[in-house]
């Protein structure tokens, strides 16, 4: 006992473990769908403000991350896959990923203020705020519906970017949150299909053993249909277009055509096939929201050169 | 005399202070940067004043005419009373 407590002592934390406690992954979704929203803004930003603009999304999602991480320290150290998380190593104390978290929220939120505008600041302090308490502090070990509130957090950054640029919410930003919040619970639940967690021993609900796993097929599908009409109904706004529509219809029936799959699928099916459809469709919907957005720049980078004019859009 | 490490932390933390610096010296650059593109995006450098946060009636466009409007109708106000 002795021992485990003077090695943890004595264990120095370094920037990587600091690092590590930001969630470097998620922040890389954010940084994509917050620069798309941004570029795809009807107004133009100054290249430096935009960069700073983008690095405050980072840096806000970043310290959330470090919240999350702070208040879940207890449930990280029970399971496997978080396990080797900065704080449940003994890395980062939780005091520390409480201070950090704090002040990264508030030097992102205030420094987006000063570079842009007050409504993309306060939304940003709103997505902490819904990420670190509403999600992590309240949803998380309360309800199997964790994953579409909780996913709210993760649409905000496009709105967000759009906000930095137009100073507004409009139809297009607010349908590109609902791009990422339709598409957020099937996505989780497609991975839950074929991934053996240990959620229930740390006590978090998860909708596949709170609710079994066929009730979790059925949600997949039923959040996959309304996740199909908002991606289209984004092809019919300003930024929106032919070539995003091509993008669209081909995503769209291939994710659909996963997502069907699934619900007919018995756990006997995906036994015996080792889950192959559900991991199939689990990449499809990394493909799937990468592509969504990746056509929007592109249809942004058409229209800068008035390439989109010929189709009459 | 000449500055030189004289604990094992100095070499433990080293990373990590070079990491601060270098966060820091980010900083600074993101600061001066972001005041390089606001006072040059201005178009009339007087708005610069408006930062402030004091009042500044004579930088409102028509403030000034408003005020001297209001100040003629109250000494008009006052003149009536004290002739009544």
């Amino acid at each position: 006992m002795t021992d485990v407590t003077n090695q943890t002592q004595t264990q120095e934390a370094q920037m990587g473990d600091y690092f590590a406690l930001m969630k470097p992954r998620v922040m890389q979704l954010v940084v994509f769908t917050a620069l798309v929203g941004l570029v795809v803004a009807p107004v133009g930003v100054n290249p430096f403000v935009g960069f700073v603009a983008i690095l405050c999304i980072a840096v806000g999602a970043g310290a959330s991350g470090a919240l999350n991480m702070w208040w879940d320290a207890d449930i990280d150290a029970i399971m496997k896959r978080t396990v080797n998380r900065p704080i449940p190593s003994g890395a980062v104390q939780p005091g520390e990923a409480l201070a950090i978290g704090l002040t990264l929220s508030a030097f992102a939120v205030v420094l987006l203020f000063l570079a842009t505008n007050a409504l993309a600041a306060g939304l940003l302090a709103f997505t902490i705020f819904f990420y670190a308490v509403v999600y992590s502090m309240w949803l998380k070990r309360s309800t199997p519906q964790n994953i579409v509130i909780g996913g709210a957090a993760g649409a905000f950054p496009p709105m967000i970017g759009w906000a930095v640029a137009t100073g507004s919410v409009s139809i297009e930003s607010i349908l590109m949150f609902g791009l990422i919040f339709m598409w957020t619970p099937p996505h989780f639940w497609a991975l839950a299909l074929f991934v053996k967690s240990d959620y229930g021993d740390a006590g978090v609900p998860m909708l596949t053993e709170t609710h079994g796993r066929k009730v979790t097929r059925n949600h997949i599908l039923a959040y996959c249909v309304p996740l199909v009409l908002v991606a289209f109904a984004l092809g019919f706004t300003s930024i929106g277009g032919p070539f995003y529509l091509l993008v669209a219809v081909v995503l769209n029936v291939w994710f659909l055509t996963g997502c069907v799959a699934i619900w007919k699928r018995t756990d006997e099916d995906s036994e015996a096939d080792k889950h192959a459809v559900e991991r199939r469709t689990f990449i499809v919907s990394i493909y799937y929201l990468f592509g969504h957005f990746s056509a929007l720049m592109v249809e942004a980078l058409l229209r800068s050169y008035g390439l989109t004019s010929w189709a009459g859009w | 005399m000449a500055i030189r490490a004289e604990h094992e932390i100095h070499s433990r933390r080293k990373g990590r202070n070079y990491g601060v610096g270098l966060l820091l010296l980010g900083f600074i650059g993101i600061v001066f940067g972001l005041t390089v593109v606001k006072v040059l995006g201005l178009t009339d450098i007087r708005q610069l004043e408006r930062f402030d946060h004091v009042a500044r009636p004579q930088l409102e466009p028509g403030a000034l005419e408003a005020a001297e409007q209001r100040a003629a109708e109250l000494e008009a106000t006052s003149n009536a009373e004290a002739s009544e």
